[in-house]
């Protein structure tokens, strides 16, 4: 039953890549799903994230979590600071979508040849005890270096789930995704709701290379494989729905995983481009679509 | 600018071009300006269905790749001279290009942008697993020692390349003024409201990417024979699709002519940059003048002068 032991692994290790995928497309879920910004260097901020733990890995011990923590409020001030350009920039005048778009397009590869110059392109990676730790569970292995990134994801998205629908803020990032003419009227100010939006957005960026760079080693430019799988993660989910996200993250995490396990490794990336293309082409609004 | 002059200017550049190569010798300059032709090709195709029709495409590195990667075929299999592997790269190309425009009918505006990426990514995992054209590793090419005519075959391989930015900017020139580029336009400022006015917006969104397609292919195709090594990751280059984008948009969307302004400033400065400096930084600096035009001068280089000219003639009519 070596096949069934390898089906099961496979399934396993795509849940919990799953959770992990989650916690990448959070912000663009945000972003792109609720604000209508295109971020499309959303996950070249996830690599910045990465960058960041691993120095803070070498220099002073820190554990990776612990430095994507402490680093969220800063990936926060960032994220207010890119939507102010933004907004002043392309928002008021109205001339946001396609503009904007060059104008992250533009962003992307200037942190990406930043980063490149600042670290080459060999592969970082992180230390910490539990990384390289995995446990059995009858015929399946679970990983470490999978599974923490999987309980910090899913509980990433638990927490801005709870966010978006229990408090005050939250509920006006919604509103703002349905109809900003309205939240206007009723005397809020949606240029500050998406302030907030987009710097919670770029702050889960910090979290999540974290946890990128603990699942495994990172170079600059794998930023763009991620590029089509959290806009296929967040199309699939139905634009801005955090269940929804979740939920497409683990079928894209089974998905690849599968793939990996019995095509090989080099055809996984192609699957969530495939995945997106049909999403795109069959069902836009995506499996959650409002 | 009428036809006659257009002609005229066209003609001028390709003799000039041909009568370099019969004085200079020193072979970097003709590696180098077949770079920057090749971008004026690729700004320029990259432009007619981004700058004229309004459909933003991130994906010029799967179109260039596969004019080349259709070239190393011809190569290794019946070893094709180089208007075979031209003629086949540009229609390979262009028929994506034709798929593409079918995608339009689902997908406008930022869907379409992510799509054309999501294109790149696939098309590009296919060659990493095709190992007749090299896969992973890539595969090598021998380019023929000499030309007919020629001192060298890169200076052959500039003069095509030449003749090819030559074509792309004489479409161009022409679609801007024919009912095409006009039915273009309307496209790009409100599809729906085109449609309704008769403008046959799907046959025009066809043609602007299949002939976008197939100039893409047309700059990929001599490809092989330049570099003499063809490996997927060089080939699908992100650079390609920021290079093709960032020109136009500094030079200007609006006309045949922002394209190349773009392409010969900014491939000139590239070339200078990599040989004084170094490669990587020279990207940084074109990252950083694409963001620096779509915030401050959207309407690109071509744009600031448009206003200039019009400022200092209201003066002297006032």
């Amino acid at each position: 039953m070596i096949a069934l032991d390898l089906l099961l692994n496979a399934l396993a290790a795509g849940i919990l890549l799953g959770g992990f995928y989650a916690a990448v497309s959070l912000g663009i879920a945000v972003a792109f799903g609720l604000l209508d910004i295109v971020n499309i260097a959303h996950p070249v901020f996830v690599m910045l994230g990465a960058y960041v733990a691993y120095i803070m890995n070498l220099r002073y011990g820190f554990d990776p979590i612990l430095t994507g923590l402490l680093f969220t409020p800063v990936f926060y001030a960032l994220g207010v600071v890119l939507y102010r350009i933004y907004y002043v920039s392309f928002e008021r005048k109205g001339a946001e979508s396609l503009r904007g778009l060059v104008f992250f397009f533009g962003i992307l590869f200037i942190v990406e040849v930043s980063l490149l110059l600042a670290f080459g392109v060999d592969y970082r990676m992180v230390e910490a005890r539990y990384v390289g730790e995995s446990i059995k569970i009858g015929p399946v292995g679970i990983a470490f270096r999978l599974l923490v990134p999987f309980v910090v994801g899913v509980a990433l998205t638990g927490a801005l789930y709870l966010f978006l629908s229990r408090t005050f803020y939250g509920r006006a990032i919604q509103a703002v995704a349905q109809d900003s003419f309205a939240l206007r009227l009723m005397g809020a100010n949606p240029f500050k709701v998406k302030d907030v939006a987009f710097g919670l957005a770029i702050a889960t960026a910090a979290l999540a290379g974290a946890l990128l760079i603990m699942i495994g080693p990172v170079e600059p430019a794998m930023n763009r494989e991620y590029i089509g799988r959290v806009f296929a993660v967040t199309v699939l989910g139905g634009m801005g729905s955090i269940g929804g996200t979740l939920v497409a993250a683990l079928i894209l995490g089974i998905a690849e995983s599968l793939t990996s396990t019995f095509y090989g490794p080099s055809w996984a990336v192609a699957v969530s481009f495939g995945i997106l293309l049909l999403a795109l082409a069959v069902r836009p609004s995506g499996l959650f679509g409002r | 600018m009428n036809a006659p002059a257009f002609l005229a200017v066209i003609v001028a550049v390709l003799a000039v071009g041909l009568a370099v190569t019969r004085v200079l010798d020193n072979q970097y300059y003709y590696f180098a300006a077949y770079v920057v032709l090749q971008y004026v090709v690729l700004a320029t195709a990259w432009n007619i269905l981004g700058g004229y029709t309004g459909y933003v495409n991130f994906g010029t590195p799967a179109f260039f790749a596969l004019g080349a990667y259709t070239a190393v075929v011809l190569i290794r299999s019946v070893k094709a001279p180089l208007g075979v592997q031209l003629l086949a790269g540009a229609v390979v190309s262009g028929l994506l290009g034709l798929a593409l425009g079918y995608l339009t009918l689902r997908l406008r505006g930022v869907f379409f942008s992510i799509a054309t990426l999501a294109l790149a990514v696939v098309l590009q995992t296919l060659f990493v697993n095709w190992n007749y054209t090299g896969g992973a590793r890539g595969i090598a090419l021998t380019r023929p020692a000499t030309a007919a005519l020629f001192g060298s075959y890169v200076q052959f391989l500039f003069v095509v390349m030449l003749g090819l930015a030559a074509l792309a900017v004489a479409t161009a020139w022409w679609i801007e003024r024919s009912w095409v580029g006009r039915g273009l336009a309307a496209i790009r400022d409100n599809e729906e409201a085109a449609e309704c006015m008769g403008v046959p917006t799907l046959r025009l969104k066809l043609l602007a990417t299949t002939v976008s397609g197939v100039l893409m292919g047309l700059a990929g195709a001599p490809f092989p024979y330049y570099v003499t090594f063809v490996e997927p990751v060089s080939v699908f280059d992100l650079n390609y699709a920021v290079n093709s984008l960032a020109m136009p948009m500094i030079g200007g969307t609006t006309t045949w002519v922002g394209p190349v302004i773009g392409a010969v400033l900014l491939g000139t400065a590239q070339q200078i940059a990599t040989v004084t400096i170094s490669s990587a930084l020279n990207l940084l600096l074109v990252g950083l003048i694409l963001v620096a035009f779509v915030i401050l001068a959207p309407e690109g280089i071509v744009g600031l002068v448009q206003r200039l000219t019009r400022r200092s003639a209201g003066r002297a009519g006032a």
